[in-house]
């Protein structure tokens, strides 16, 4: 049995920029250059493997996923209070564009949430897609983005 | 009440979009089994191809898209194909050389594993046809091994997927016409010019 896989380039060409603004929102700015080699890497090993050539984009997700958890971990462990940034100090040109409180916000959330939240309102995933990446039903997935976006709403109201 | 989601929206779309790059990482873990890039030529842009153990590919932009290329890549060698200019350094050294009349014989290992049987032996005979001498389609088949296989030689050098490097513009029918060219008639007369057998 044989599968047609598109060349490795075409997915990347697709999918490049959305990984890495996945990774960027979800990991961290820090993190996310090491976040997207090892998931594209670790995507290059296992594709030959594939059986399938449908859902692509959830299986590279679910890797990039993968690589961010990871990389929150690695963070936890080696987690050292930040010092206060002086008053008045502008923030660094910041590596995560205009809203960086948004996607701090957004990393606080548990992970099938962030992925959830960012898949479905930035990417327009559906939701069949989006259950196949977080190995859940479709009610779950749904549940996933209600429920992170609710948390956001409320903290962001909160403000 | 807050539209939280056109926020993100918004807010992604000033994300960073430069991601590093890939290919390299993958070339040092061993996984870019099929490098390609775009070369340019006076016979307008090239796609050429190769794995860790030489060239696969060669091909005319103009004639077969890119796309097209790549997937039969994909399919005939390996999935793994990446943009890798710097893997065809060597390569596009090579065609710049030849093309500017500096150079006769190209020394770029070839691929030959992803060939086979006649059609394998009559690329090989081509590939030994040297600069400035040319060869008929019966006298290749012969070097193959197959004198009567005229036709099935034909189809072969037809089907030739590494046009310049293996100069299957060197073949001609028996007589002196010049026969078919894959990418154009146009271009083996191009190729045949460079090479002082045509006026």
């Amino acid at each position: 049995m044989s599968v047609n896989l598109p060349p490795f380039q075409a997915l990347l060409d697709a999918h490049r920029t959305d990984v890495y603004r996945f990774l960027v929102a979800t990991a961290g700015p820090s993190e996310a250059d090491d976040a997207f080699q090892e998931t594209w890497i670790a995507a290059l090993r296992a594709y030959p493997g594939l059986r399938r050539a449908d859902n692509l984009r959830a299986w590279l997700f679910k890797i990039a996923q993968n690589k961010s958890i990871d990389a929150h971990r690695a963070r936890g462990r080696r987690a050292v209070p930040v010092a206060a940034v002086p008053e008045g100090a502008s923030p660094p040109a910041s590596a995560e564009g205009e809203d960086p409180e948004l996607w701090a916000r957004v990393r606080e959330l548990p992970a099938k949430q962030r992925t959830a939240v960012f898949c479905r309102t930035v990417l327009g995933m559906p939701y069949g897609e989006l259950a196949l990446l977080l190995e859940s039903s479709e009610d779950a997935a749904r549940r996933n983005v209600h429920e992170g976006l609710k948390r956001l709403r409320e903290e962001l109201t909160n403000d | 009440m807050i539209d939280i989601e056109q926020q993100l929206r918004e807010a992604a779309l000033d994300l960073p979009a430069d991601a590093p790059p890939v290919a390299e990482r993958a070339d040092e873990e061993g996984l870019l089994d099929v490098a390609y890039s775009s070369v340019d030529s006076p016979l307008g842009p090239l796609v050429v191809a190769a794995t860790p153990q030489g060239l696969v590919r060669v091909s005319y932009s103009e004639f077969r898209g890119e796309d097209e290329v790549l997937e039969e890549l994909a399919r005939r060698v390996s999935p793994r194909v990446l943009e890798a200019p710097a893997r065809l350094d060597g390569v596009r050294r090579e065609l710049d050389e030849y093309f500017e009349g500096r150079r006769h014989d190209f020394d770029i290992p070839i691929d030959w594993s992803y060939l086979a049987g006649f059609t394998r032996e009559v690329l090989r005979a081509t590939a030994a046809i040297p600069f400035g001498d040319v060869s008929t389609y019966a006298g290749v088949a012969e070097a193959a091994g197959s004198p009567r296989a005229v036709r099935a030689a034909g189809n072969a050098l037809g089907a030739n997927p590494m046009p310049v490097v293996v100069p299957c513009h060197r073949v001609l029918r028996t007589g002196g016409k010049l026969g078919g060219y894959t990418g154009g008639l146009e271009r083996k007369e191009f190729l045949l010019r460079l090479e002082g057998m045509l006026l």
